[in-house]
């Protein structure tokens, strides 16, 4: 039996950024609110201090900062016909761990989704007709629309201080922002970051080719800031140590810089970390939910009761919580029934490397931040006609080169050999005259009935549950979409004034051993529909209504952008609703 | 909510009756008197008695037993809770105000200036007064607390008398006519409740305040408290009344921030002064002199020390204290201007370096910014090098640290705890 503690009004599973916007917004209502975080505590000057952190061994190699697969893995398969097999060192994506979760590690790119992302099968179906879409593509609307996110999208860019330039003001459409964006009722807090000179001259070579370049949204401010909580950021110093690390200089928006130290000065908050939830606890209807049990280092269970269950762990924990605690009917493919795990989507990532000649460009690459860059987004959602072209989504593109890493950046023209002294003088002459984006291409994953997350029947962590596994590949369409935005970026970077232009196409299978990116999605999606989606609108489970689960495992599909800013707008988003609605009022929030 | 804290308030007053030795004792404070324990409990907070009564994070407020430490030695606080026992409940208004003015327990014999007797003496009998009426409303602990634990010959408290004799003027504040009412508030607050001096003013071999030299900074635990005086090279002369105001509210201002024990002060105490009472000290710290001595002769910027410190300020600092020195507002302090920085007296820099340290958190400033160690990554040649640099770099002139200073300092770093 786990001991019992005692009772809280709010327990908060996972203290990342969704954790945190929530253990504010509900202890600014008064409530006594806890946390439980599976991590290690981190502190900004403790943990990330700005004279070690730039240690591109230690945290991007041997992945410092995340979870152990030790402690928790996932097993993987392409198809439905194979058998999954455990991830024993991360790739694809990169787990979080630790109090202030992605937020800690992440870019910063601090992105809004179009007005359409969020009516996407009623948008795409009225543009192009129903039979434009593959049978097996399920994606939805979300139920929830831009003009509903819209301030909370705002809070969440001025809580982080974000730097950008507005494209479209109240409507207006902005010079040297982005045109295609929704409208935004203000602009945005501190000016877009000086961008260095390969990013200068992607944006010159595409408004040359007739697109609107703009800045990237970055969370590493250009200026220093101090948000509505009082709490002051620093402006970035574009050592290029985003990606991967944590930022001492206070000058990335994160947890640590944005919320917690005013958070744990708040008498009605409390934490504890190392401490991993491994169930939520319902009562006998198995439509309430009593709070949660985790376990501490030591093995001991202890049991939280709660009146209100925050779920707000990554997308995978998310579902796979839900799925061990017996919260929603799993997934099943064969039969298109069920709802946890359904909808699971990740992102199409290519680039494109550029080489130009060392005697006339030297682009000083280590001069960067982790949302650095200048895009376009003529090619993202439906900012063009797919007509032509049979496929749909899209991403923006952009030169976002986040760094000069000495052990990554070593990117050599096609055909050099790949070691020895060829290999070493092809870095040497090419180190400083090679564009390398990276995420160069960032382009939507929407969603199908055989890519999901349910139980494996074989593997079992060390608590003895069974693993999740994920079933995951790209269908046609993404590699079409990633086709045509990788030629397309290709020619920005050919006119930018490159000698050689490396096109690295996103291919099928999906490969778990490769870096993508860590935007995870879907699983515990949010709809209108009680059985095609886990939660309502406001992110409330239709199972347990005294349950909410934040995050990116919401998304019924994902955009051809980062997630992080729509996840916190719908954390906002969701609070509001328990501070306006819920609270007066317990029980669900929509009626099925 | 409401319940918890009528149950509190329950206590409190219970024990305060309770607590009360010597019943019926005309003579003492009537607990009605709410100016009197409303003035009581600010001045309480302006002299920082909880500092020292109360062993951080045990939830026994004014209960004593936290070790203060002294050059010569470690002496434990009293516990100053209406306790009859163990407190001071047992005692009458007049040996309060005896022990607070005069440095003398009931029993005759004589404090240790560890109580800031010299400095508590320029209060008004009635302000003490007002603190001992709110002491007699906090909850009683029984908590006996053996307060000498100093060393052979220090443990002697006879010999205090011999100290008092050399060190301890006892009187009231004097109101300085020709000055203004602001300069006399921050006068009396600086020299009696707010004791500054017990940390700022540099001391003697037998640990009394070297007089004329009031203010113009001192080593303690560690550290080195800096001149506070008008003093434009070490001390407060380049800072607006608005910056020590702002240092004092809120433990930030746009030159520096608060860390170390200053950081507990602000935190305990100065954040929670009154506006006005602060505006008063920044006019009298103001006021106080430009020193007499030489400032240091500038270090010429081509000297191989400079230009290895420059190069180490660069890699290892500038990222936050910015290339000009200048830091940021509020967040990252400026070494050009900061008084630990070119306190003649290098301790805070050095161990600012080698340790790191974490600002003060305020409700009106919660980030608390922090400074990594580079105790690992530097040594003492380097340490030296860009503590000489920062201190001569940007107009500003310091004598050079040697790195035999930041060696020795390195060693008694490496026996505290704190």
């Amino acid at each position: 039996m786990p001991r019992k503690l005692p009772k809280k009004d709010v327990v908060i599973i996972g203290l990342g950024w969704t954790g945190s916007i929530m253990a504010n917004e509900l202890t600014d209502e008064g409530l006594d609110v806890i946390a439980i975080e599976r991590g290690p505590w981190r502190d900004a000057p403790t943990q990330f201090p700005p004279n070690y952190v730039q240690d591109e061994l230690r945290y991007r190699i041997r992945h410092e900062l995340f979870l152990r697969p030790d402690q928790l893995t996932f097993t993987f398969r392409n198809k439905m016909d194979q058998t999954a097999l455990p991830i024993r060192d991360w790739g694809s994506f990169m787990p979080p761990n630790g109090v202030g979760g992605g937020g800690v590690h992440w870019n910063a790119e601090t992105w809004r989704f179009l007005p359409s992302d969020f009516v996407l099968r009623s948008h795409l179906t009225e543009r192009y007709g129903a039979s434009f879409l593959p049978e097996d593509m399920t994606i939805q609307d979300w139920g929830v629309t831009y003009d509903d996110l819209e301030p909370h999208y705002d809070a969440f860019e001025y809580l982080c201080g974000t730097s950008g330039t507005a494209g479209n003001l109240r409507g207006r459409i902005q010079d040297g922002g982005n045109p295609f964006e929704g409208p935004r009722s203000r602009p945005y807090p501190t000016p877009a970051q000086k961008q260095p000179f390969s990013h200068t001259l992607f944006a010159k070579a595409a408004r040359d080719l007739g697109y609107k370049p703009f800045p990237q949204p970055s969370g590493n401010l250009s200026q220093a800031y101090v948000n509505p909580l009082g709490l002051r950021l620093g402006p970035c110093t574009y050592c290029g140590f985003c990606e991967w690390f944590g930022c001492g200089n206070y000058s990335k928006a994160s947890p640590q810089t944005t919320i917690l130290p005013l958070l744990l000065r708040k008498s009605n908050f409390s934490g504890r970390d190392q401490s991993e939830v491994i169930r939520i606890d319902l009562d006998r209807s198995r439509s309430h939910a009593t709070g949660v049990t985790f376990v501490d280092t030591g093995g001991v269970e202890w049991e939280q009761p709660a009146d209100l269950v925050i779920l707000s762990a990554y997308t995978m924990f998310n579902v796979q919580l839900l799925l061990h605690s017996g919260i929603g009917a799993p997934y099943d493919p064969t039969a298109n029934k069920g709802v946890i795990g359904r909808n699971f989507t990740h992102q199409t990532i290519s680039s494109v490397n550029g080489f130009f000649d060392n005697k006339k460009f030297n682009f000083n690459p280590f001069i960067a931040s982790g949302a650095i860059g200048m895009c376009i987004d003529e090619f993202n959602g439906d900012n063009f006609d797919h007509g032509p072209h049979g496929f749909v989504g899209g991403g923006y593109v952009g030169q976002v080169q986040t760094g000069g890493r000495p052990i990554q950046t070593t990117h050599v023209p096609p055909g050099t050999p790949k070691w020895g002294a060829a290999w070493k003088n092809a870095v040497r002459d090419n180190y400083l005259s090679t564009v390398t984006p990276g995420t160069g291409v960032h382009g939507s994953f929407y969603s199908y009935r055989d890519v999901y997350l349910d139980l494996d029947p074989t593997y079992k962590d060390r608590l003895g549950r069974p693993l999740m596994r994920m079933t995951i590949d790209f269908h046609d369409n993404e590699l079409k979409q990633n086709a045509f935005l990788t030629d397309k970026f290709a020619e920005i970077i050919q006119a930018m004034g490159a000698h050689t232009v490396d096109k690295l196409y996103r291919k099928g299978p999906y490969d778990a051993t490769e870096y993508q990116t860590t935007h995870l999605n879907g699983g515990a999606i949010m709809g209108t529909d009680p059985s095609t989606s886990a939660i309502n609108r406001y992110l409330q489970s239709w199972d347990v209504p005294n349950l909410f689960v934040m995050g990116a495992s919401a998304f019924p599909q994902n955009s051809g952008y980062n997630p992080t800013g729509t996840v916190a707008a719908l954390a906002y988003w969701a609070a509001a609703a328990i501070r306006g609605q819920y609270l007066k009022n317990p029980g669900p929030l929509v009626h099925a | 909510m409401p319940e918890t804290d009528r149950h509190s308030i329950l206590i409190c007053t219970i024990a305060a009756w309770m607590g009360s030795a010597g019943l019926g004792d005309a003579a003492n404070t009537d607990q009605q008197k709410f100016d009197q324990i409303e003035k009581g409990r600010y001045l309480a907070t302006v002299a920082d008695c909880f500092a020292c009564h109360t062993v951080p994070d045990v939830g026994k407020p004014y209960a004593g037993a936290r070790a203060i430490e002294t050059p010569f030695g470690v002496i434990t606080s009293s516990n100053i809770t209406p306790d009859a026992d163990t407190g001071i409940g047992a005692w009458s208004d007049e040996q309060f105000v005896d022990a607070v003015r005069r440095g003398v327990r009931p029993d005759g014999s004589r404090l240790y200036p560890a109580m800031p007797f010299p400095s508590y003496t320029r209060m008004s009998r009635e302000d003490v007064l007002a603190i001992r009426a709110y002491l007699t409303t906090i909850e009683p602990v029984h908590q006996p607390v053996k307060s000498n634990t100093l060393p052979f010959p220090f443990n002697i408290r006879e010999a205090m008398r011999a100290w008092d004799a050399l060190y301890f003027t006892e009187g009231e504040f004097q109101a300085d006519k020709r000055q203004s009412e602001t300069w006399n508030r921050g006068a009396y607050l600086v020299q009696g409740a707010g004791h500054c001096g017990a940390c700022h003013t540099p001391k003697s071999f037998l640990g009394g305040d070297k007089i004329s030299e009031g203010l113009r900074g001192s080593p303690l635990q560690g550290w080195f408290a800096p001149d506070i005086t008008g003093d434009t090279g070490e001390g407060l002369g380049r800072w607006s009344e608005g910056d020590i105001v702002s240092y004092l509210k809120t433990g930030h201002n746009r030159i520096t921030a608060a860390t170390g024990p200053m950081a507990e002060e602000v935190a305990d105490s100065t954040s929670r002064y009154n506006d006005d009472d602060l505006k008063a000290i920044a006019t009298y710290l103001k006021s106080l002199p430009q020193r007499a001595d030489q400032a240091a002769t500038p270090q010429p910027e081509s000297s191989p020390v400079m230009r290895a410190g420059q190069a180490i300020y660069r890699d290892q600092c500038s990222a936050c204290h910015g290339l000009d020195g200048n830091g940021i507002a509020m967040l990252f302090p400026s070494l050009a201007k900061s008084s630990l920085v070119h306190a003649s007296d290098p301790t805070s820099a050095i161990r600012l370096v080698l340790r790191g340290g974490r600002s003060v958190a305020t409700p009106a400033e919660p980030t608390a910014p922090g400074m990594p160690s580079f105790a690992w990554q530097l040594n003492d040649e380097q340490v030296a090098a860009v503590l000489t640099y920062v201190r001569n770099a940007w107009l500003t002139t310091g004598t050079p640290v040697a790195a035999s200073t930041v060696s020795a300092n390195r060693n008694q770093l490496r026996a505290r705890s704190d």
